[in-house]
């Protein structure tokens, strides 16, 4: 293993920094049509008459269509957790009959110039009549359509007798806790491009992201066109979080008016319409109560929740909700257990899946009930999570509840050992010390910290091919995608170790379904588990494939050759005959008739479960209210780390999104349902001054054993407990004894509780 | 459906006459006109900063000019800042050695507008490189390699210099 645990600098960086990078808005085909959606300017109402005459009568102007263009289009369909009767709730297309948020699609302009499609867009007017708008999901329930309750469904999920729980409580502890609305926000916005050739009906649609495999599928059934005559193309993608690559209104739409106009389809969203139109995320409330005994072990616990799931559901359907559910209890014991969450749609815009979906908040729950607990016993914090841990001999720990379809078995962790690596390396009771001494002398500092459980590696399963070319480069095929996290440095990483090949004689191709059969794509931190150990697999097939065929030319036994450096030569004649790969390639191509290739699949049954821990310390500036973060460290076990540099990556941005969304960014709408953040001047997202150093204690301490490599995800764990952290701290530095009960706490927030709390 | 006016500008060297739409943006022209997509349109309202530019040696948001009113200027994209198709600028270079991007979609604004601030700051604290991209958002990173990046290239850039003083020393 040469290449594995190496900080190898990245294969993808070199076309970005010179700015030849293919973004969705950089592809254009010549004769193309730029499609503007026209959005619903209110939150709920009647849709009736669209009169785009105005629009139409504009030089450029190509089309202009609203639903009566697209009836024979339906809803947009769920790909995770449909729950019963949730189907109604989907979005179509173009709004039928109903707009049911601000951004909802109404219509759309073809013209030949965007600046042309924009003018245009603004003539397109509607006869709309307002209703009043639901936008409390933890209120009286709304309707989705006059007589149609807007409850999109109910998740649930328990273990263990919880009146017994109770019934022998010593203590029993209850919050109310709030999770702000806020996304993903990639900094490159929604785009696609697509194309179709009468010649043989194909449609290619290009900018997408994620998981192009099941998004052809998807498209292809909305828009009844054979599976193998439409193929997605992924090019560069300017982050993805969650957000960006689901199955939108807007895929859906140039792919329908390429093949209609047989002309090329751009479209390009602008950044409000980002703001407004793509997936929102985790705005929930929580009302949970813990059972808890006399030495801080938690008993039992009951939670319920309201999910605020904005004007449809989308292509997540119920995941949220039942990842929450599903992920709460984390690494503690809580022998009994139940969470109901309550899908309510609201007129605000769709919310799906944001980095640790369900996860960030839980464990913002979850850990603000755990310091809640402890301050009701008079124990220290890290003392009162010692008492609940799952201990390392339990593990694989089966929590007897499923998610996504698959059983959540904790499959490794030494969840004690990693919390006193973190103590120690903090140097948490010096530490602890300081700040109260600080806090003594007038000082609003505080410290908190959040233990957490993440999944990665959702199967079922991922092929990866090897193919070795003319000029002996070996290219390794995938289904998955990259969203800019670095997958082709790793992959190329895992598939150098697992030939013995050096990593430049690599390069990897991804997220192209007319490449490969089946993808799964990138996402739940996926892509290093699944995709890295299929290419393991196919890697060590391709290596012996090497050998045999080297064996084969030299004339001698596969076991008595050595790989180095690229070439291939017998073990015990280092300075003898050698053969490049390149004439290895070129020989093998001669005499089989094809080229040499390995293939594999890895199937996975289950999740694997990496675990970390964020600390916080954060001081309170007096006079602005400005929450300084002086300290963030992730403790996190990865399993098995590819590739240091990238997790470091990982985790350091992935927290910066955790202090957005703790302290900055909310999506904020007005009694009739206007979004108030629609720009960046407004939706703040943290700057380099808001994101301190983030220190990372990264371990390899408990493998997974569901993969040769051990390999847990590392995508998510960086934000996971950051928000739960943050909020800790803060409310230690006021000394607020639990009042930080919402997210995100704003300088405003924050100084209506200190002036409530008498400080 | 805007006025057009004949404009001559240089960009990364190459001199341009062009029929430039006044209401072009001078990002949408350089991307679209020119073919430069090096530079990147993260917000169109002046905020993300990754459309930055170099009008005349200065960094400008390319979404927030007219096209027409570039005329005469000399403007260096992403396109235009490494030396050769073989070779990286040394800032470019501590960007891929230090883990500086991720998605690559901030990146050309964050370089443009460190190779401006590097040239009139050769020696700059953390702080001052902070300071100095406060106005680029970055998605991906937490800045943190953006940040070591842009330290470790003054030190490149030092070592680059033979007029450099004593402090200037080799590049690591």
């Amino acid at each position: 293993m040469t290449y594995i645990g190496k900080n190898q600098a990245r294969l993808e960086d070199e076309p970005l920094l010179r700015g030849e990078g293919r973004f969705a808005s950089d592809i254009s085909f010549p004769d193309q049509l730029h499609m503007r959606v026209v959005r619903a300017p209110v939150a709920y109402g009647r849709l009736g008459d669209i009169n785009a005459d105005h629009a139409k009568e504009i030089p450029g102007v190509f089309a202009v269509w609203t639903a009566k263009d697209v009836m024979e289009i339906g809803p947009i369909p769920f790909r995770q957790v449909n729950l019963p009767g949730m189907e109604r709730f989907a979005q179509y297309v173009l709004a039928r009959g109903y707009v049911r948020y601000v951004g909802d699609p109404m219509a759309v302009v073809f013209a030949d110039d965007p600046y042309v499609a924009e003018d245009a867009a603004d003539l397109v007017t509607a006869e709309i009549e307002v209703l009043a708008p639901c936008l409390d999901a933890t209120g009286p329930v709304g309707e989705f359509e006059p007589g149609v309750p807007a409850v999109a469904g109910v998740v649930e999920k328990k273990y263990g007798d919880l009146i017994d729980a109770f019934a022998r409580a010593e203590h029993v502890v209850k919050l109310r806790l709030k999770i702000g609305r806020h996304a993903g926000i990639p900094l490159e916005t929604r785009g696609c491009v697509a194309t179709f050739d009468p010649a043989d009906s194909m449609i290619r649609l290009y900018g997408a992201a994620k998981i192009p495999h099941k998004n052809r599928i998807t498209i292809a059934a909305m828009i009844d066109h054979p599976v193998e005559k439409i193929h997605l193309h992924e090019g560069h993608v300017g982050g993805g979080f969650g957000t960006r690559g689901e199955v939108y209104p807007e895929d859906v739409l140039v792919c329908l008016a390429a093949r209609r106009f047989k002309r090329p389809i751009k479209w390009i969203e602008d950044r409000r319409e980002n703001l407004i139109a793509a997936n929102h995320s985790r705005q929930q409330t929580h009302e949970i109560r813990a059972a808890v005994d006399g030495r801080g072990f938690i008993l039992g616990v009951d939670d319920v929740f309201w999910l605020d799931q904005g004007g449809y559901v989308r292509t997540h359907g119920g995941a949220v909700s039942e990842l929450t559910a599903a992920m709460l209890p984390g690494p503690y014991v809580w022998p009994a257990y139940r969470s109901v969450g309550h899908i309510r749609l609201t007129n605000k815009t769709p919310c799906g899946t944001y980095r640790a979906p369900g996860r960030y908040e839980g464990s913002f729950v979850r850990e603000r009930l755990m310091d809640a607990i402890a301050r009701e016993l008079g124990l220290d914090p890290v003392e009162l999570r010692r008492v609940n841990l799952i201990p390392e001999d339990s593990m694989p720990f089966d929590r007897k509840i499923d998610a996504l379809g698959t059983e959540i078995i904790l499959d490794s962790g030494k969840y004690e050992d990693l919390l006193d690596r973190l103590l120690e390396r903090v140097g948490y009771d010096r530490l602890k010390a300081e700040i109260e001494q600080r806090r003594a002398d007038g000082e609003m500092v505080g410290m908190g910290l959040a233990f957490f459980v993440e999944k990665s590696g959702l199967g079922p399963h991922d092929d990866a091919k090897l193919n070795l070319q003319a000029d002996g480069r070996v290219e390794i095929l995938t289904g998955t995608a990259s969203v800019g996290q670095g997958v082709e440095t790793v992959m190329a990483q895992i598939g150098a170790d697992a030939t013995g090949l050096p990593i430049e004689a690599f390069y990897v191709t991804h997220g192209q379904t007319d490449r490969i059969d089946h993808g799964m794509g990138a996402y739940a931190s996926r892509a290093t588990t699944m995709s890295g150990t299929a290419v393991h697999l196919a890697g060590q097939i391709f290596n012996s494939n090497l050998r045999q065929a080297a064996a084969d030319m030299l004339q001698t036994e596969a076991q008595g050759l050595t790989i180095s450096n690229g070439r291939i030569h017998r073990t015990n004649d280092e300075h003898g005959p050698a053969l490049t790969l390149a004439t290895l390639a070129g020989d093998y191509h001669k005499t089989h008739g094809a080229p040499l290739t390995a293939e594999a699949t890895f199937h996975a049954e289950r999740m694997g479960f990496p675990y970390g821990i964020h600390l916080v310390v954060a001081r309170i500036a007096p006079d602005t209210m400005e929450i300084q973060l002086e300290k963030l460290v992730i403790a996190f076990d990865v399993g098995k780390a590819i590739n240091p540099m990238l997790i470091g990556g990982q985790f350091a941005g992935a927290a910066a999104q955790g202090i957005g969304g703790a302290l900055f960014e909310e999506f904020v709408y007005d009694e009739g349902g206007q979004p108030l953040a629609t720009n960046f001047a407004d939706y703040l997202l943290p700057t380099v001054h808001e994101v301190p150093k983030v220190e990372i204690l990264l371990r390899e301490d408990a493998p997974s054993p569901l993969n040769p490599l051990g390999i847990k995800g590392a995508g998510e764990g960086g934000i996971t407990g950051t928000g739960a952290a943050i909020a800790a701290a803060v409310d230690d530095a006021i000394g607020g004894g639990g009042a930080i009960d919402a997210l995100p706490i704003s300088p405003a927030r924050l100084h209506q509780l200190i002036e409530k709390l008498g400080r | 459906m805007s006025e057009k006016r004949r404009v001559s500008l240089a960009v990364n060297g190459t001199a341009y006459e062009e029929t430039i739409e006044t209401r072009l943006t001078l990002a949408d022209f350089l991307r679209h006109q020119l073919g430069l997509t090096g530079t990147h349109l993260g917000c169109e309202h002046g905020v993300c900063g990754a459309c930055t530019v170099l009008v005349d040696g200065y960094s400008v948001r390319s979404c927030l000019m007219l096209a027409v009113q570039a005329g005469g200027s000399d403007i260096t994209t992403v396109e235009g800042i490494a030396p050769s198709k073989d070779e990286l600028h040394p800032l470019q270079e501590a960007f891929r050695d230090n883990h500086g991007l991720q998605c690559g979609f901030c990146t050309p604004g964050m370089l443009t507008t460190l190779v401006e601030f590097l040239r009139d700051n050769p020696s700059p604290t953390e702080r001052d490189v902070r300071e100095a991209i406060s106005g680029n958002l970055c998605r991906c990173t937490g800045y943190q390699g953006i940040v070591d990046a842009a330290l470790d290239a003054a030190q490149r850039l030092k070592g680059q210099d033979r007029t450099a003083g004593p402090d200037g020393g080799e590049s690591p």
